[in-house]
């Protein structure tokens, strides 16, 4: 295996000497390659049980240090509110989720202004997505295709998305109140809500999607690992 | 351009003409002097300022997938750019060639980077917020870096080698590491993903292992030795190396700390039902593709030809390329030019002697982890007629006719 020069190569997890060899016992705090049976083993020890010492010290010291503070203290504290202003990540349990309610009545209203020219009148689809199932019955509501208010996990993706993302090219200037009404239209017209929910901070994360449970696990990822474990290509 | 040096010039075709005259069309040049070209190029104050490539090289990207449609500017709605592969050498893609890659339209924000911050938040100790000045304070990495799109797959119908794999290329970065921002933050116990987030329209943001933020994530401003440009992600782009390009979120304003996935709009579209689809969905697999002679090109002649190519792997280093000149049935290692970088292109050569019968190239990369670029044949047996799911690593035949042109082989 050639060995890149500029950046080391990753170690296999569980091989920690870098000396040429590494077997079983073989750490920094006991190198194998250290010919102890020639010494007076007690020396050994005791030398070997200062060096733990002053590495448990220089632990400690650093650990603490590195929990205490930053180590350049370059850069800023923004304010509670900026940090308000700018966080429109929304969790699946919808943390973040703003003041306001709106429902599918209100929402028609603004999808036929802001959205009907590209989602087409009907929500079948233009220059835009489809945003409606289609009028079939799969065994499974996943099957329904990748039609954001019917595949998406949570109905939180679903407001996240337009409040980040919509109406194209206006990006951010809907309200709070539109957005949880756009929320509910979408959610209504692919039969996930009824017309009369009110979708506000509260209401929406609870909300059984469809494919709440269709998506796969999310896989663990650790540095060094093959693209998919058990994959022999 | 085509400005002449008259003095020189007149001289040179009085000389011509007199020596046409004597000796009846050969022109005999002064003692140890060639020809000079007739034309120059003029310097003017924007050559002085900034470069530009001689007007007979004409590489340029193209719109992928091919045929796209053009709107609502000349980048079109499916605003991807494919890079030309097929004229590249070396390992580092031109910036000007970098392929380019948007969830949306051709929206590139023109973004005035005294104005442009960086704000770190939720699970840790001090929330920040950086200038791009701050940053420039901080310690730095270079590293050259390949993003490849996870939807450069290689199909039947492509013709150049630009349009089955021109949505990779590679760059050197330079910038922060994102382990030394996010510990002058200092990440509680309970941050185990990062949500990036940045400026476009629809603020690309994707779920990213705290693992692998901590490992070799880069807050990158320099590309190729200057800024990053507008289409990469000025002033600042995350990069996540060797992950699918989505991740390497562009225009970088927000690095929120979170205790879990935290199925953004990305990652909704990334996620399948599949735990294996889902798995291949993170990691760009060991990948090669001989760029010459690839599709498209024609071989003049039988005779003496320098096979040349890029290999790449999400896994690390690219260890070994392996070239075929008979369709797969005898392998010979290349040769990897200059030092194979970790999730980098690597250029790999071997000379080749074509003795005018039809034959089929191809090339197969292991990376540093062992892991070897699958046959199409492979995956699809694997994978049980599905295709691969998320980024096809395939190999790439190329099959030489007798005639010297050179046509994509895949089935």
């Amino acid at each position: 295996m050639r060995s890149p020069r500029g950046f080391p190569t990753r170690r296999p997890r569980g091989q920690r000497c870098r000396v040429g060899h590494s077997p079983p016992g073989c750490s920094l705090l006991a190198p194998c390659h250290a010919d102890a049976s020639s010494e007076n083993r007690s020396a050994f020890l005791l030398r070997r049980a200062g060096v733990l010492g002053v590495l448990a010290f220089l632990t400690l010291v650093v650990g603490t240090a590195a929990a205490q503070g930053p180590t350049y203290g370059v850069g800023r504290t923004p304010t509670e509110e900026e940090i308000r202003a700018w966080d429109i990540s929304i969790s699946p349990t919808g943390e973040e989720l703003p003041p306001g309610q709106g429902t599918f009545e209100e929402g028609q209203l603004v999808y036929r202004r802001q959205c009907a020219a590209c989602h087409g009148v009907d929500a079948s689809g233009g220059s835009g997505p489809r945003l409606v199932k289609r009028d079939i019955e799969p065994e499974h509501p996943w099957d329904f295709g990748r039609i954001l208010p019917i595949r998406a996990p949570y109905a939180t993706v679903v407001w996240d998305y337009i409040n980040r993302g919509m109406p194209l090219n206006r990006e951010g200037t809907l309200t709070a109140d539109q957005v949880y009404a756009l929320t509910a239209y979408l959610l209504s017209i692919n039969d996930v809500i009824p017309e009369d929910m009110v979708l506000d901070a509260e209401s929406l994360p609870k909300i059984q999607m469809p494919n709440r449970d269709a998506f796969a696990r999310v896989p663990d990822w650790q540095p060094g690992q093959p693209r998919l474990p058990g994959y022999p290509h | 351009m085509g400005s002449t040096r008259p003095d020189r010039r007149g001289f040179l075709k009085g000389g011509a003409a007199l020596a046409g005259g004597l000796t009846l069309g050969a022109t005999e040049p002064a003692f140890g002097q060639l020809p000079n070209p007739d034309t120059y190029i003029k310097g003017t104050d924007d050559l002085i300022a900034y470069g530009v490539r001689s007007q007979h090289v004409t590489s340029v990207r193209i719109a992928h997938p091919p045929g796209s449609q053009a709107s609502p500017d000349a980048f079109g709605k499916v605003f991807h750019v494919a890079s030309p592969l097929q004229d590249s050498v070396g390992m580092i893609t031109p910036s000007s060639l970098h392929f380019v890659g948007t969830t949306r339209g051709s929206f590139v924000p023109d973004i005035d980077p005294r104005e442009h911050r960086l704000m770190f938040h939720g699970l840790v100790d001090r929330p920040l917020v950086f200038t791009m000045e701050d940053l420039r304070r901080l310690p730095s990495v270079t590293r050259p870096h390949f993003i490849e799109c996870a939807g450069n797959r290689s199909r039947t119908q492509h013709k150049t080698v630009q349009e089955s794999h021109g949505m990779t290329s590679c760059a050197e970065w330079t910038g922060v590491l994102l382990s030394t921002l996010l510990r002058e933050a200092g990440v509680k116990d309970a941050g185990k993903w990062i949500v990036a987030e940045g400026v476009e329209e629809v603020k690309g943001a994707s779920s990213i292992p705290m693992e692998k933020a901590m490992d070799d994530c880069m807050v990158a401003y320099g590309m190729n030795g200057e800024a990053v440009r507008p289409q990469n992600g000025f002033p600042l782009r995350l990069l996540v190396p060797g992950f699918e390009g989505i991740f390497n979120s562009k225009y970088l304003r927000r690095i929120k700390v979170v205790d879990r996935y935290y199925m953004t709009y990305n990652d909704f579209g990334h996620l399948t039902r599949d735990p294996d689809r889902a798995a291949l969905g993170y990691q760009i697999g060991p990948k090669s593709v001989i760029t010459f002679p690839s599709a498209g090109q024609q071989l003049p002649d039988r005779g003496a030809y320098q096979i040349s190519g890029l290999a790449w792997s999400g896994g690390g280093a690219i260890g070994r390329v392996e070239v075929s000149t008979d369709g797969g049935r005898r392998w010979m290692d290349a040769q990897i030019q200059g030092t194979a970088h970790r999730m980098a292109h690597t250029r790999f050569t071997l000379q080749w002697n074509w003795d005018g019968n039809e034959t089929e190239l191809m090339s197969r990369s292991t990376d540093e982890l062992g892991q070897v670029q699958p046959t199409r044949a492979q995956i699809t047996e694997f994978f049980d007629s599905r295709g691969v799911p998320g980024q096809d690593n395939s190999i790439q035949p190329w099959r030489i006719a007798s005639d010297g042109s050179v046509h994509n082989a895949i089935a």
